[in-house]
């Protein structure tokens, strides 16, 4: 087993990192306006699982890079382009219906994503999934059931699912397609090949999607970018600059 | 608590079966909901409890407003975890009120078209990131101090929700009054953050208890049921007694000149809040009546399609079953 590089295992612990953190926030977004009051509280602990999964993966991310900095720092301190997240965590929520669709399709890979890394070769990567497995196999499976009661409801509910999972879709890709920085984790055994995911994780989306009578829409075009840095979409600035803003604002105090 | 806008009802009931009833309060008996109860002890408390339940509920909304804003990733995890307790009051004090026969939807109906209340210190606006500690520290502060008594109030279902209430409500009071310490202790723009969060504060918080004794409508009763343990000046002057010390330590300045200590009462004097501005905001004029209910009435609507869809597929499901069998 090859040693690995720290920057590109700082990079990988970011992807990790700003994927819950984007996601937690968006989930979060709902606090307060959910459709029923059970889904209030189902979404608040949604996101509050990924901010605490967040605090551990940057935590380790801003040890790892050893500048002094700290997860807060990470989450707060950085602009767009040093972001590392999917793009498909960064969409808008749209309606409840896309919301719970991102969320499956994200839990979905995020699910497979951590049972791999709990044999990770880096035992603080192995500890932190074996948490957060626990509570994502929660999320998956109630994602995957609010998907399948809302595929197979009414009419209405019927296409405002598929609708969410047409803009969705070309999404999923990037999550499964693997560049440099992969490439070395899984060589160094820090992380699984992310081709070898894919195949556990269609089967339990392509199930639960015909059980919501969905159709996966044709074609395999992926939007990428989000994990590489390279272009995320417009969305996340305005994200960061809610979430960033008291910290930017008052730069020096502590809270 | 939020018991401010409850006026307890006389009933014409069987007077034998009514002194029975008493003697069951008298000798601190639970009543459970299948026991008899007068009608007006029910509809007191259906209002009672619905109106907390309510007020749980919106009052997700003032501090939703600043957890995608949260400084930290642990404040922001607090607050999560906050306001998800409170959709959990909520959650609780529904089933309680739905033992006396009326559901959560027909409550949450009333709510929504304005025929029932909830605490007027929810349709105060959440400026600051202070605001969520002086939230913490002062509304949870004054709630539990509501909501303490309730745990022995006499109807079983609500005694024992406000038991598992309290004991997370005293979680929020000091994780409010932490991001106070910490402001307090920061830089001259914090402080003046949390003095100036005090001082939005102080008075919708001494509103949480209701208007005067001399002005309060039938308490009486409500004390007689033990549905309403203390009276609304008893608990208002406990908080300020309770809280002008917590103040003191923060080196914040309670926004009230004549407030004084009385040696011989043993207690502080203090400013009674603006009775009109509580009875404007009860009314509706409060500063962010209409944004609540709003907000409460959009995700409501909006998330029609999601309950008929849920409701939908369950029924399918359950052919499907019998079907099958
Ligand atoms: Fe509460
Ligand atoms: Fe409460
Ligand atoms: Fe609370």
């Amino acid at each position: 087993m090859t040693q690995v590089d720290q920057g590109q295992l700082f990079e990988f612990l970011c992807r990790m990192g700003d994927n819950t953190l984007v996601l937690g926030h968006r989930v979060s977004e709902w606090c307060g306006h959910a459709p029923v009051l059970e889904e209030d509280i189902a979404l608040a602990n949604t996101a509050l699982d990924l901010i605490g999964q967040t605090q551990m993966w940057l935590g380790l991310a801003a040890e790892v890079e050893g500048k002094g900095r700290s997860a807060d720092d990470l989450a707060m301190r950085r602009d767009v382009w040093d972001f590392r997240n999917v793009l498909l965590v960064e969409q808008p929520n749209g309606d409840f219906g896309q919301t719970m669709m991102r969320q499956f399709l994200f839990d979905a890979w995020h699910l497979e994503m951590l049972k791999a890394l709990t044999g990770s070769s880096n035992e603080q990567v192995a500890a932190i999934a074996a948490k957060a497995v626990k509570e994502v196999m929660y999320h998956v499976e109630r994602s995957g059931d609010t998907v399948i009661g809302l595929g197979d409801g009414t009419s209405e509910s019927h296409k405002r699912m598929q609708k969410a999972l047409d803009l969705l879709w070309p999404y999923v890709g990037e999550m499964f397609v693997a560049d440099a920085v992969d490439a070395a984790m899984a060589e160094a055994g820090v992380a699984p090949d992310l081709a070898e995911l894919r195949t556990a994780c269609d089967a339990r989306v392509g199930a639960v999607l015909a059980e919501a009578t969905l159709a996966i829409p044709e074609g395999g075009f992926a939007h990428k970018g989000g994990k590489t840095g390279v272009q995320h979409s417009e969305h996340l600035g305005h994200l960061l600059t809610q979430m960033q803003w008291l910290q930017r604002a008052y730069p020096g105090a502590t809270w | 608590m939020y018991a401010q806008m409850v006026k307890s009802e006389a009933t014409q009931e069987d007077p034998e079966r009514l002194a029975a009833f008493q003697a069951r309060i008298d000798a601190g008996e639970k009543i459970e909901p299948k026991d008899w109860m007068p009608a007006g002890y029910r509809k007191t408390l259906i209002r009672q409890i619905g109106q907390h339940a309510h007020s749980e509920i919106v009052g997700q909304l003032p501090e939703g407003n600043w957890i995608t804003r949260a400084p930290t990733l642990e404040r922001k995890a607090i607050l999560l975890a906050k306001v998800q307790d409170e959709a959990g009051h909520g959650l609780y004090l529904y089933c309680a009120a739905e033992t006396l026969g009326v559901t959560r939807d027909e409550m949450t109906e009333m709510l929504l078209d304005g025929r029932m209340k909830y605490s007027s210190i929810f349709n105060y606006p959440t400026l600051t990131w202070a605001d969520m500690g002086a939230v913490g520290w002062l509304v949870d502060g004054a709630a539990i101090m509501n909501q303490v008594p309730l745990q022995r109030t006499s109807f079983g279902p609500y005694s024992r929700a406000m038991i598992r209430v309290c004991k997370e409500e005293s979680f929020h009071q000091r994780q409010g009054y932490d991001i106070m310490m910490k402001m307090c202790a920061g830089t001259p723009e914090q402080k003046a953050m949390a003095q100036n969060a005090l001082n939005r504060f102080w008075y919708p918080s001494l509103m949480m208890f209701g208007p005067s004794d001399k002005d309060s409508v039938h308490s009486a009763q409500s004390m007689a049921w033990k549905i309403k343990m203390n009276t609304n000046d008893e608990l208002r002057q406990k908080f300020v007694d309770q809280t002008v010390p917590q103040a003191e330590y923060l080196g914040l300045t309670v926004p009230d000149e004549t407030l004084k200590w009385n040696d011989e009462k043993g207690g502080y004097d203090f400013a009674e809040p603006d009775w009109d501005e509580f009875f404007e905001v009860i009314q509706g004029n409060g500063p962010c009546n209409t944004e609540r209910l709003a907000a409460r009435n959009k995700a409501w609507d909006d998330g029609k399609w999601v309950r008929d869809g849920l409701l939908a597929h369950a029924e399918k499901k359950a052919a499907r079953r019998v079907a099958a069998e």
